[in-house]
């Protein structure tokens, strides 16, 4: 229990405040249904409820207890100790909203230093201050666009290959508007790269979504899609996984007029799928379109150089029904986790870490392709993760390798049929040489029977 | 507060100067108040577009509040403001004149009839700041 | 003293954190695709370490001082919660794992789904919508679906109280739903006639945050939610305010049929200087059916003779609105929101919204000689105030929280709700102290006077802390929102 009164306190205040009980103050709730006996379990002191945890914590297998080359859009990767040290302060975590700047530049310059490195990692001119995560980026990059045409450009098209999640998310996002999703419904096969998009673009395109590198981990160049889209009018997203940025092209070079993400991989943990972060940048000619909390620069009445949540004549509190977005929380704490691995590891660390992750999964691709039986699904270049074609359906090879405490991969037959033998498979920096051999080991008995 | 007799309002704070079969709109006095340091304006109508009484045809921002402006009446485009978007401020320091936003021929002139006059705008202002 | 940025100290060739070499042989680089320059800052681990240490030094945090920002629900944030959801075997779960490898984090989700079911009184639960405005787009998404799913597609008008916060109509708007204002009355509570005018067959809902932004529980609620129900709408409660309802009333009781719940505010999640939140969802029972995709369902019974547990699985609700985000929720809030209920147990959490409400009204004893306050009831867990006085007119409520913060607390929410004119809106929550309380109401009527005496003090406000007042036009006109060395300026 946090509440500090004593008995005596509660009896000074009540009579201050003029009444006898502190149920009195209760008397506008309607009688019949007033204090319900709520069926809860007892209470535990801390003690008891940390023991509590620790065993339900037990009885979960991790990424770290298991040979991890699970990925699809949530990387096991390394996590400095010094980005939870900082995370862990409370002038950081127990702060709210930096709505009163002079006692809050913590938290202003936090975001603004943020914003910074989102932008130049991304190649695009500006970053706000995040979304949820790498799904709901896509859906107000969606929203953005949408209201950039004034509603009078309806398609959107989103690329097969786009993380099956964030289509979803897209879809749900835009049920009450005219938007109209099309793309991934088998007008494009999910094998071919992103220029089969083109034919599918006209004069009613909104927005282009395509993912670098895409849920099948391959990366290619965006230039075609982006002049394509250009010419007919249409703006182009493409959805991108931080990491790999630390060694490819950024999106803004190839043209992209929004560049969206997850960046979980940034410092952040698996944790089960949340909290999460997104990221949103974009030209600054379409600054004023983005939704979301944007850190700006200025100075206060004593010359100092300060930093302020600006723009904000566009935010659902003051625009209200004509926002265009409703949101309001960003992901404060994991942007600043982000700032702060991206710090630590600096241009050369990230650098490190992005070509670890690709020498190890090429290594990894060329052996598993040298096994009977398998064979890599497509030829194209890839980042960190492939898809292997299996002898039997990738959920067997899964279950099978579960039992050498190995998470195998992402069996792809749920989200694309005919894809049923079909395993995406992902490699970090966190996955040692000798895991590989075990990796090939498990793999050789599924196919040998 | 100032409220130019020779010009017509309506309920959302636009002013409209008619003259002859051309009108040029902005917003009062009023709402530049309200508004307080106005940092940005887009212009979105073009010249040449039709526009129908009640589009949105431009957006001003302060610091603390975003509004449209909406066409007081329906006509064509003539011209827009080009000095607006580099020099928000004068929307605060001259909202009659330097800060108009869009000229318009007017294709309907009996939609003037249903507009306030100063005297009626000028009430409903009063009635606002109680 | 203004820190330097990031991009101002680097300092070419330093790297805070170094990894190994590839224990594998290196394969050619991808043609044409290879970056030529990663504008990231080089910095050394100490440098990094104590610049974002001093920086923290600039905030204001819960742990530092009084924070009664009304509607935020400021409370204190239980350490045992941090170390909770670090523990190892939830921090190190991938969302895709296999549902037999994770039973523990599901155990925590569906049993954090069945206890707001019971607070809220509600048959349903969704844990994915990430934050407060997350989970109100996911309740008109569903009351939208509903209507849909019977044919009623002339149900298109969301009606909000002036008051409300605006993520309700940006919220309404977002879903494709008409917006309609409607008024509150003189006592605050929402205006039967303005209501009773829009209840027609074109009502798809009502949103109602209850108590509302005024603090005030509305003396009508009952009737408000029967009308809106006998015109065929449904009823979406913003759990916002929660924290004042916490074992007194169940709003599910009441008769309101969606309802978020905000975890980081009734439920003690951390703030995190803008987030992250977490906005679990909750529904009667016409409409689970529509729950986003997926919640945690048992797959398997319990085994009780055989000590078997039951075995739990994620599942998709037959007419789901679909996903809201990618993967299940925010786990990590998740479980800090169970370890708060469980410390509490039923009497811990009524205790909660006991003492809430009472430091309140407490609060607006002190003030109300001092304050005019525009709406005189018992309030619930927050209450307004107007931050001005007819004789000294150039003072505002602006002024007053700029003052407050040379006394080293946060100010309340200010201009917020609209409809009262320079509102000052103060939470004081449960977890503050009498001698807290007593220390803010001296500090407030002290301000009152200065208004009077020294107006100039205040407004050239605050004075002690370590930035004075910021220069908002210019950072809007002149928008810096990135990184630029002073060396290229």
């Amino acid at each position: 229990m946090f509440h500090p009164h004593t008995d005596a306190d509660r009896e000074a205040m009540l009579k201050t405040i003029g009444v006898g009980h502190v149920n009195e103050l209760f008397n506008d709730v309607p009688a019949a249904h007033r204090f319900p006996d709520l069926n809860l379990p007892p209470p535990l002191t801390e003690m008891e409820a940390l023991a509590e945890l620790q065993g339900l914590a037990g009885a979960n297998e991790t990424a770290r207890d298991l040979v991890c080359f699970l990925g699809a859009g949530a990387y096991n990767h390394y996590i400095p100790a010094a980005v939870d040290a900082i995370l862990r302060r409370g002038e950081f975590y127990t702060a709210y909203t930096p709505y009163q700047p002079e006692i809050s530049q913590g938290t202003l310059q936090a975001i603004f230093e943020y914003q910074s490195l989102i932008a130049g990692l991304t190649g695009m001119e500006v970053s706000n201050a995040s979304h949820y995560d790498g799904a709901t980026a896509v859906a107000e990059a969606v929203n953005m666009a949408h209201h950039h045409f004034r509603g009078k450009r309806p398609r959107v098209i989103l690329s097969p290959a786009l993380h099956p999640h964030y289509r979803e998310t897209v879809r749900t996002y835009t049920r009450g508007s005219n938007v109209v999703v099309s793309g991934d419904q088998g007008e494009v096969d999910p094998a071919a790269g992103p220029d089969a998009l083109i034919p599918l673009i006209d004069e009613s395109t909104a927005l282009v979504v395509a993912a670098y590198p895409d849920f099948f981990g391959r990366i290619y160049d965006y230039t075609a899609l982006a002049e394509a889209a250009h010419q007919a009018g249409s703006l182009l997203a493409i959805s991108t996984y931080p990491t790999a940025l630390g060694l490819l092209k950024p999106p803004g070079e190839f043209g992209a007029d929004i560049v969206t993400g997850e960046g979980q991989p940034l410092g952040i943990p698996l944790s089960y799928g949340g909290p999460y972060l997104g990221l949103f940048a974009t030209r600054q000619e379409y600054v004023r379109k983005m939704a979301g909390r944007l850190v700006g620069e200025t100075v206060d009445n004593r010359g100092q150089r300060a930093y302020v949540l600006t723009l904000t004549a566009r935010e659902q509190h003051i625009r209200r029904e004509r926002a265009t977005s409703n949101i309001c929380t960003n992901q404060g704490l994991m942007a600043l986790a982000a700032t702060v691995y991206l710090s630590l590891l600096g241009r050369n660390g990230l650098r490190q870490v992005a070509e670890l992750c690709y020498h190890k999964a090429h290594h990894a691709a060329d052996r598993i392709a040298a096994l009977k039986g398998y064979e890599l699904w497509s030829d194209a270049p890839f980042f960190n993760e492939f898809v292997v074609r299996c002898p039997v359906p990738a959920q067997d090879v899964t279950d099978a390798l579960l039992e050498d405490d190995i998470l195998a991969g992402y069996p792809l037959g749920k989200d694309y049929p005919g894809l049923e033998n079909c395993l995406l498979v992902a490699v970090t920096e966190m996955n040692s040489a000798e895991e590989f051999d075990w990796l090939c080991a498990a793999l050789e008995e599924v196919s040998n029977g | 507060m100032n409220i130019p007799q020779d010009l017509k309002y309506t309920e959302n704070d636009e002013w409209i100067r008619v003259e002859g079969n051309t009108g040029t709109i902005g917003i009062t006095d009023y709402a530049q108040d309200q508004l307080s340091d106005v940092v940005f304006v887009e212009v979105i109508a073009q010249v040449g577009e039709k526009m129908e009484k009640g589009d949105a045809c431009a957006t001003v921002e302060s610091v603390k509040a975003a509004a449209d402006v909406y066409m007081p009446v329906s006509g064509v485009i003539l011209e827009v403001n080009e000095k607006l978007p580099d020099a928000p401020e004068i929307v605060n320091t001259d909202p009659y004149g330097a800060a108009w936003m869009v000229k318009l021929e007017i294709s309907d002139p009996s939609q003037l009839d249903s507009l306030l006059d100063a005297a009626a705008y000028e009430a409903r202002c009063q009635a606002r700041m109680e | 003293m203004a820190e330097h940025l990031m991009c101002e100290i680097s300092v070419p060739g330093r790297q805070g954190v170094r990894f190994p070499e590839p224990d594998v042989p290196r394969s050619p680089l991808p043609e044409g695709l290879v970056r030529e320059d990663l504008p990231l800052p080089e910095l050394a681990e100490i440098d990094v370490v104590r610049y974002f240490t001093r920086l923290s030094q600039l905030n204001h945090g819960v742990d530092i001082g009084f924070y009664p920002l009304g509607s935020c629900t400021m409370k204190y944030n239980p350490k045992i919660n941090e170390e909770a959801a670090r523990l190892p075997g939830f921090s190190q779960l991938h969302p895709l794992q296999p549902s037999d490898t994770v039973q523990g984090a599901l155990a925590i989700m569906y049993q954090l789904q069945e206890w707001l079911k019971e607070i809220g009184g509600v048959a349903g639960v969704s844990l994915q919508p990430a934050a407060g405005a997350h989970g109100e787009l996911t309740g008109v998404l569903i009351i939208r679906a509903y209507h849909r799913s019977r044919g009623d597609e002339r149900r298109t008008k969301i009606l909000i109280p002036d008051s409300a916060h605006g993520t309700n109509p940006a919220t309404s708007a977002m879903s494709g739903m008409e917006v309609v204002e409607i008024k509150s009355d003189a006592r605050g509570n929402v205006d039967l006639e303005s209501l009773r005018a829009h209840c027609d067959d074109a009502l798809a809902g009502l949103m109602l945050t209850n108590p509302n932004t005024l603090g005030l529980f509305d003396e009508n609620v009952e009737e408000v939610i029967r009308l809106v129900h006998e015109a065929g709408g449904l009823v979406y409660g913003d759990g916002a305010n929660m924290n004042a309802l916490l074992g007194i009333v169940r709003p599910g009781d009441l008769g309101f049929d969606v309802l978020h719940y905000n975890l980081h505010k009734t439920f003690s999640t951390p703030h995190g200087g803008g987030g992250p939140g977490s906005g679990p969802v909750g529904v009667a029972a016409h409409l689970v059916d529509f729950l986003p995709d997926p919640i945690v369902g048992i797959l398997e019974e319990a085994e009780e003779d055989l000590e078997v547990p039951p075995l739990y699985g994620l599942i998709t609700p037959a007419k789901t609105i679909g996903r809201v985000k990618a993967f299940q929720g925010h786990f990590g809030m998740i479980v800090r929101a169970y370890t708060y209920i469980r410390m509490h147990g039923p009497e811990g959490l009524r205790a909660i919204a006991e003492n809430a409400v009472l430091n309140a009204n407490y609060l607006l004893a002190r003030l109300r000689e001092t304050y005019h306050i525009p709406y005189d009831r018992v309030c619930m867990h927050e209450f307004v105030v107007e931050g001005r006085w007819p004789d000294v007119p150039d003072v505002h409520a602006l002024d007053i929280a700029k003052r407050l913060m040379d006394f080293r607390f946060h100010p309340p929410t200010n201009y917020f709700p609209l409809i009262v004119h320079e509102a000052l809106m103060i939470e004081p929550t449960e977890t503050e102290s009498k001698e807290t309380l007593d220390a803010f109401a001296e500090t407030m009527i002290r301000i009152a006077q200065e208004a009077r005496s020294d107006p100039e003090v205040l407004k050239t406000a605050p004075h002690n802390t370590p930035y004075g007042r910021l220069d908002e036009v210019k950072a809007a006109k002149e928008l810096v929102l990135c990184c630029v060395p002073e060396y290229i300026r």
